[in-house]
């Protein structure tokens, strides 16, 4: 199978441990990815903050691209922005003429243009799940998950807008990454979240209000027993890794919840060393987890806190040390 | 006494801006778009107040508002609106708006949109390190101090990319943008 490949920036820098992990997964699921040459950035939720034609442009040099490139017809993105950004340009592309016309007219001046329908924009896991299948994803797994409690996180750019097709599934009960992660042996915990939003770009304009949403979503799947979130989104993982020790120490609480993407869970179910998945890179370490379904990971446990310098109580067994 | 707004002008520019604006014009105002926004309880206003508000013509205190900039653009609101009203797009129409007025006085929201534009017009591609470094140096620098040891363990992690990887079609690029720039009348 062979598809058009729009990794998206994230995967580049923040999510490289997704895109590592994509890598390792493609070839055991028999699936071909042929990558965008040259692509640009899909804008994120900010370039069409400022600007409405020139959002659509950016998105649409990408359409153009892979429309042109060998005889593409599927264009896959493993991030959720960037999923609803080209899907929802291809979509209002055709529904509003006039949207078309002006996005055309800039994509001339670049000798480029688009038309609407030219491509289906689809998400990785929906290859995965659906042209791959959960079938013969079973068949490759020879280290279930068994054992391990996991709570899918969706996300929510990826469940959303229907944009003119019929939706992968339920906007705000997907199941299709639950059925996944149970196909690799995995107990999947109740995670009545699962479609609420990390907050996106919150932390950085008002992190406060980034890190109540963060503390929810890590809260419910604390509450569930999880152990940890499976996420399909480099903005969901980032916000619930990188910033779960600021959300401890805002709100004085002490979550400790690894969270990875479900490429590195397919990956680990295949049998793939937990280093060629990119586990070792995540802020909140998987090492815990990923001794629980028997392997031996390449992954330093985390150092210990040290203590402060003017702490003048005992040193007590299990206590917590801020920082 | 209530007053009838016979001034429609407000309305009819964010209908016009908005791709499938029109359905604002069948708006319930049943406020499960706000009951629905995981940062409901940040807005000044909630996204039904606001669409009473452009309907009254109350152009000012609209753009003011921090409603749009609070918008997380999760679309919840627009999936759960029984008129299908695009509340997401109508949001980030008052985004554009906001910043040509000059309206809204805390600009930490769009000063972020415009450092992610910079670099993706530079280069092609977004770029967290510069992103990060600009916009804290030169917008919250006391906040800088903190991004330190965060950027720190992003490196150890290898999940930052220390250079800008730019496009080799960036003049491409650039002239695309311009061009629908000038066509936006931006």
């Amino acid at each position: 199978m062979r598809y058009g490949y729009y990794p998206g920036c994230s995967l580049g820098s923040t999510a490289r441990p997704y895109g590592i992990s994509t890598k390792a997964i493609v070839g055991p699921l028999g699936i071909e990815l042929e990558e965008v040459d040259d692509w640009n950035c899909c804008g994120a939720t900010e370039y069409i903050a400022l600007n409405k034609t020139a959002a659509y442009a950016l998105i649409g040099r990408n359409l153009a691209l892979a429309a042109s490139q060998d005889n593409l017809e599927q264009l896959i993105t493993p991030c959720n922005a960037c999923y609803l950004n080209l899907k929802k340009t291809d979509y209002y592309m055709g529904k509003y003429p006039k949207l078309a016309e002006l996005t055309n007219e800039a994509l001339a001046a670049g000798g480029l243009s688009y038309k609407a329908g030219s491509l289906t924009i689809r998400h990785l896991i929906d290859i995965v799940v659906n042209d791959v299948g959960y079938d013969a994803i079973a068949e490759k797994v020879v280290r279930p998950l068994k054992g391990l409690r996991l709570a899918p996180y969706y996300g929510c750019l990826i469940a959303r807008p229907e944009m003119g097709e019929e939706r992968l599934d339920d906007f705000e009960h997907p199941t299709y990454m639950d059925k996944l992660l149970a196909t690799l042996g995995a107990d999947v915990v109740d995670f009545p979240l699962k479609t609420q939003c990390c907050g996106g770009h919150m932390t950085q304009i008002n992190s406060e209000a980034g890190y109540i949403l963060i503390r929810n979503l890590l809260h419910n799947a604390n509450e569930n027993n999880a152990d940890a979130i499976v996420t399909l989104c480099p903005m969901c993982q980032l916000n619930l890794d990188a910033y779960q020790s600021h959300v401890n120490r805002h709100f004085k609480t002490n979550y400790n919840i690894p969270v990875l993407y479900f490429t590195q869970m397919i990956g680990l179910a295949f049998g793939i060393e937990p280093k060629e998945l990119g586990i070792g890179q995540e802020f909140v370490s998987a090492a815990g987890m990923v001794k629980k379904i028997g392997t031996e990971p390449e992954v330093p446990e985390p150092a210990k806190p040290r203590r402060k310098k003017d702490d003048k109580s005992l040193p007590m067994p299990g206590k917590r040390v801020e920082g | 006494m209530t007053e009838i707004n016979t001034n429609q002008a407000f309305l009819e520019e964010v209908i016009s801006a908005t791709p499938g604006g029109e359905s604002l014009l069948t708006c319930l105002q049943c406020g499960t778009c706000g009951g629905s926004c995981p940062s409901g309880p940040d807005m000044d206003h909630t996204p039904r107040e606001i669409f009473a508000m452009i309907d009254a013509g109350i152009k000012d205190e609209v753009l003011r508002s921090n409603t749009p900039w609070y918008c997380v653009s999760c679309y919840y609101c627009m999936v759960r609106c029984p008129k299908e009203i695009p509340i997401t797009d109508i949001m980030y129409t008052l985004k554009r708006m906001s910043v040509r007025a000059k309206l809204f006085d805390n600009s930490d929201a769009p000063d972020f949109s415009k450092t992610f534009i910079t670099f993706v017009e530079n280069f092609g591609r977004s770029f967290e390190v510069g992103m990060a470094a600009l916009y804290h140096a030169t917008h919250k620098p006391l906040k800088k101090f903190d991004m330190g040891p965060f950027a720190l363990k992003m490196l150890i992690k290898n999940r930052l990319a220390l250079l800008p990887e730019r496009i080799e079609g960036i003049d491409q690029l650039r002239a695309i943008l311009k061009k629908a720039k000038s066509l936006e009348g931006v």
